[in-house]
């Protein structure tokens, strides 16, 4: 079964995303069961570049990123970056 | 070392520039900047002055490692009573002037008075001197640059000054250096109006010294490596600037948007740092130019940009053609998603009008946006705004505005009250987003709980520099915590409040604390200068100068009863995204934080505090 999820990377991620992403996202059909680094590394994303994850706007520390989503999450995700 | 030792008093009413030893009993208590320069404000100023009067003092000062070969050594503060608030102010500023006056031979310059017609004061090493301003009054601080470079014939001059909004007392003007780096917030531009003061140049030839020079290379050589490795100073920052916080902010629904009614904004990904590097239909080129560094960073997180020429803002006015101070991510949030605008050519004309005329952009932006809500609500009309709709979403409203705030004309005058007067004055206060009279920036902490702490209780009124939690909230820097538990919040605000304050009185520029922590910034300050610089020492000046800062606030009349944020954030829940149902809750942190602090619970540093403290 697959269900869908949207996909948001954004800085220096942002050109692993396929030609036809709105922007920044792009929704995708995955088996049920994929997790967030599984769905990265599918998208060719490095995960050494990977640093800050949210789903839904919440925080995913690297120890929960093996997870699965659920149907209708979206995954952000941005290299090491800060501001102020 | 590190400090030249010499600071220069200008007395404005007298017209004279005396030089003093630098009180060293002080600098081993406060280091230097923003803690040293503190002392001196309120060891000579009654805190209850009026911020515009003569009585008022101005305190433009480095701390020891301006000017020195350390990383990011760039920054110097301008310490006063702020015009906007009423409160300590201590703005900071990188670029070239700090190292440039440090080079001169001074650690600060202290001015006091009024003079009778404007001046500047022009410092070549040990000279210093009071010059006519007089055609320059009127002129933009780029204006005023470039009149004074073409004077003097000294191209290696580092200039500070005002602009027409500093002139015009708008309450949140701004000091402007090396045309586009600010000591931005409370005011400061105004009280230099009101002195009288347009600008200061310098230009010195005398270098900077440590200490222990072998041991300071070595270790500010090792410490600048760790900047280049770290992910975050080496390539976050350099290539996307802080503006790359606009979609991670909004994510998290704690963006505040059109005057914080909302905390997400549906066009964040139109104003972001990645548009700013999206080549623009029109001509095929982005917004960004390229990143800047200020003196000896390693880091260079700033923005330089460009708007497109066919743009309406610029398109009869070829002098904005050029390449400027382009948008960060407080003044792109405030004149972006908090005025609910999101054309990023608009925002970076009024970032360069902000530049170029002394204003604070954060300040700027949320009063406009204050009254975009006044405007909708019918309390402000067209009568007012003299035919111009205050609406949300209006680019053509702050791109007027901020021109008229500059030049103090029409509506301009009542938008340069900042939003607190401006609120009162239309009869609706809560529906000002400030603390102590200072507008709050990026960060709504309904969906961030620390910010509201860091909002309600910053010396300075509500600030993000004072304890920016976001790093550890957010960012996970130097360790994640929940934005949205108010646990643990109380000491952590408090940890980076001190630790702000030992950075802030350095010469060192906070961004350098997303790879270092104050482990690593200690020995630097120790080479550099005499005396046992510890950590201990350093963590303990830190809260000194806070208690410093809040004794004189106390003293002013401001009071535990300030320490509050705008009814907004603590009763009308967000209304989407992951904070959605959520008030800020500050009640839940205050008792708590000031407990830690050795505090009252009125929020009055007991007298056993005062004296760990030595105050």
């Amino acid at each position: 079964m697959k269900h869908s999820v949207t996909l948001k990377l954004y800085a220096s991620l942002m050109e692993h995303l396929p030609a036809h992403a709105q922007g920044h996202a792009v929704t995708l059909e995955v088996e049920e069961g994929t997790t967030p680094v599984q769905l990265l590394e599918g998208m060719g994303v490095p995960m050494a570049q990977v640093h800050l994850v949210l789903v839904n706007g919440y925080f995913v520390p690297p120890s929960q990123r093996h997870r699965p989503l659920t149907a209708g999450d979206v995954l952000a995700v941005w290299p090491a970056v800060a501001g102020g | 070392m590190g400090w030249q030792k010499k600071v220069l008093r200008v007395d404005l009413t007298a017209g004279t520039c005396t030089a003093e030893p630098l009180n060293m009993e002080w600098a081993d208590r406060y280091l230097g900047q923003r803690g040293l320069a503190t002392k001196y404000f309120v060891e000579e100023v009654d805190p209850r002055v009026d911020p515009l009067s003569p009585e008022n003092k101005l305190i433009f000062a480095t701390g020891p490692l301006t000017g020195t070969p350390a990383s990011t050594g760039a920054r110097y503060s301008v310490i006063t009573k702020g015009a906007l608030t009423g409160a300590i102010a201590c703005s900071n500023s990188g670029g070239y002037f700090g190292a440039e006056l440090k080079f001169a031979g001074w650690d600060m310059i202290i001015f006091e008075g009024r003079a009778e017609q404007p001046v500047y004061l022009l410092v070549i090493d040990d000279e210093a001197r009071l010059l006519p301003a007089g055609e320059l009054w009127g002129k933009g601080t780029w204006e005023t640059e470039k009149a004074l470079h073409e004077r003097h014939q000294e191209p290696q001059l580092r200039i500070s000054s005002i602009g027409r909004a500093g002139e015009n007392l708008v309450r949140y003007a701004c000091v402007v250096n090396d045309l586009h780096r600010a000591a931005g917030r409370s005011g400061v531009g105004a009280v230099m109006g009101s002195k009288n003061l347009k600008a200061i140049a310098v230009h010195g030839t005398k270098g900077t010294q440590v200490a222990d020079p072998e041991r300071f290379f070595q270790v500010v050589g090792e410490k600048k490596r760790i900047l280049a490795e770290n992910a975050v100073t080496g390539q976050g920052l350099p290539t996307y600037g802080t503006q790359v916080l606009m979609n991670i902010i909004n994510e998290l629904g704690a963006l505040p948007t059109r005057n914080a009614r909302d905390v997400q904004f549906e066009s964040a990904d139109k104003v972001s740092g990645e548009a700013m590097h999206e080549p623009r239909g029109s001509e095929g080129k982005p917004n960004l130019v390229r990143n800047q560094a200020c003196f000896g960073c390693t880091i260079a997180c700033g923005r330089i940009a460009r708007i497109d020429k066919q743009h309406y803002t610029v398109i009869n006015k070829p002098e904005y053609w050029g390449a400027s101070g382009g948008l960060e991510y407080e003044n792109a949030w405030s004149m972006g998603p908090d005025c609910g605008v999101d054309d990023l050519d608009a925002m970076t004309y009024a970032n360069f009008i902000c530049n170029e005329h002394g204003i604070d952009p954060i300040s700027f932006g949320a009063t406009l946006a204050a009254a975009m809500e006044l405007y909708e609500i019918g309390a402000i009309t067209d009568e007012q705004t003299g035919g111009l709709p205050l609406r949300f979403g209006s680019a053509e409203a702050l791109t007027t505005m901020v021109e008229a705030v500059a030049n103090g004309e029409g509506f301009g005058k009542d938008l340069g009250l900042g939003s607190k007067l401006l609120c009162e004055k239309y009869g609706h206060p809560d529906l000002s987003m400030s603390v102590k009279g200072q507008e709050f920036p990026a960060y709504d902490p309904r969906g961030i709980q620390g910010m509201g702490l860091t909002y309600a209780t910053s010396n300075r009124g509500a600030c993000h520099l004072r304890s920016y939690t976001v790093s550890s909230e957010v960012l996970g820097i130097p360790e994640k915590t929940d934005p949205h538990t108010t646990e643990g919040k109380p000491a952590l605000v408090k940890a980076f409040q001190d630790v702000t304050a030992a950075v802030d009185s350095s010469g060192l520029c906070l961004f350098s604390t997303f790879a270092w922590s104050l482990e690593d910034i200690q020995p630097q300050i120790d080479a550099a200068c005499e005396g046992d610089w510890s950590l201990d020492k350093l963590m303990e000046m830190g809260e000194r100068i806070w208690n410093l800062e809040r004794r004189f606030n106390l003293a002013a009349g401001i009071d535990g009863s300030q320490d509050r944020l705008p009814k907004r954030l603590v009763s009308e829940p967000a209304p989407t995204g992951p904070a959605k149902g959520m008030v800020n809750r500050l009640d839940e942190m205050l008792p708590e934080y000031y407990s830690l602090r050795g505090w009252t619970p009125e929020g009055v540093p007991t007298p056993e505090t005062l004296e760990r403290l030595e105050l």
